[in-house]
């Protein structure tokens, strides 16, 4: 018995399951993670419009059906615009890579006219879709869709405020590591819009033709 | 002791460098096959090549698919490696949760539709 207790005192150290002290973690290290969940919660309220639009998109309460409203060329330049705008995105990165700010700040600019153009697109197009008496409160097919496509849209508009706003960060303090750091983060936002983008036109858009 | 516990501290150290994003050469690898993959499905409903609705149907998904799954690795960068696999796993929980939730809705709602007293609107076009 006296053996047993001896092995388990002072000399022989126990053993180490965990830190006790929490080490040092570099400033914004859990950034990405953070912002990754983020968008992928924001995932979940896209799945849950596009379930919705899937229950009620046909539903047109003897209203106009997809075939009367839809034109699939300007979905398919909206569709361009974006895809652009994810590359030449992507091109900036490239260029914050290799600290150069004024590349950077082009291919922000360039990305920015992409996303402004799209907006613009889709705004056009849903003022057609109201002057054509095809509003959301015409049918429970039209209410989804607007919500659906019009979420989208708003996201695609905050991203390029905030784009705007990075920008003028970079502009003035410089390619610092806080705003590398927040120019990954849109940089994350902006790709997983494009693949929501792809949801809504094979969805809502190529779907809707084919019904 | 001391060994340990620096195992401990390296093992944990892995979070120090920024997110993967990709190479000129995986952007345009990126771009090239979404360009494809966008153009392809637009082609086949605007063209009505294929006349079966539900083939059509079926087609265009399985590009949407394939895009999704393009841009995931190609734009946003998920791997195994990034954030020691929590961006994986949160990616394979969302993905998850999607799937329960857009084929649980359109299950129960096709069914509640279908077992409904049908409106005087059906009972009318009834033989």
């Amino acid at each position: 018995m006296t053996v047993l207790t001896d092995t388990a005192t002072p000399g022989a150290q126990a053993p180490v399951f965990y830190v006790a002290d929490e080490h040092e973690h570099p400033e914004g290290a859990s950034t990405y993670l953070g912002f990754w969940i983020y968008v992928m919660s924001d995932c979940l309220i896209f799945a849950c419009l596009f379930a919705t639009f899937g229950v009620l998109g046909g539903n047109y309460a003897a209203g106009p059906a997809p075939k009367d409203v839809f034109e699939l060329p300007i979905v398919a330049v909206n569709t361009a615009m974006l895809l652009l705008s994810s590359i030449t995105y992507g091109f900036a990165m490239l260029a914050m890579d290799r600290d150069k700010t004024g590349a950077t700040l082009g291919w922000l600019a360039v990305t920015a006219l992409f996303g402004a153009a799209f907006v613009g697109i889709e705004l056009h197009e849903f003022a057609g879709l109201i002057h054509e008496g095809a509003t959301p409160e015409r049918s429970a097919f039209l209410s989804s869709f607007f919500t659906l496509v019009g979420t989208h849209g708003l996201h695609v508009t905050s991203g390029l405020v905030w784009m705007v706003v990075l920008m003028v960060q970079v502009a003035t303090k410089g390619l610092v590591q806080a705003n590398k750091r927040r120019l990954l983060c849109l940089s994350m936002f902006w790709h997983f819009l494009d693949v929501v983008w792809i949801g809504v036109f094979t969805f809502v858009y190529l779907l809707g033709m084919l019904r | 002791m001391s060994l340990d516990a620096h195992a401990l501290d390296e093992s944990d150290h892995g979070h120090d460098d920024s997110p993967p994003h990709g190479t000129l050469q995986s952007y345009l690898i990126g771009f090239g096959l979404s360009v494809v993959l966008t153009a392809i499905p637009f082609w086949l409903v605007m063209s009505g090549v294929i006349a079966d609705k539900t083939v059509a149907a079926i087609t265009i998904m399985g590009f949407a698919f394939v895009q999704i799954i393009v841009h995931v690795i190609y734009f946003l960068h998920v791997d195994f490696k990034s954030e020691r696999g929590w961006t994986i796993m949160t990616f394979i929980f969302t993905v998850v949760i999607l799937f329960i939730t857009l084929s649980g809705s359109l299950w129960v709602m096709y069914h509640l539709t279908s077992n409904m007293a049908p409106t005087p609107a059906v009972m009318r076009q009834m033989p």
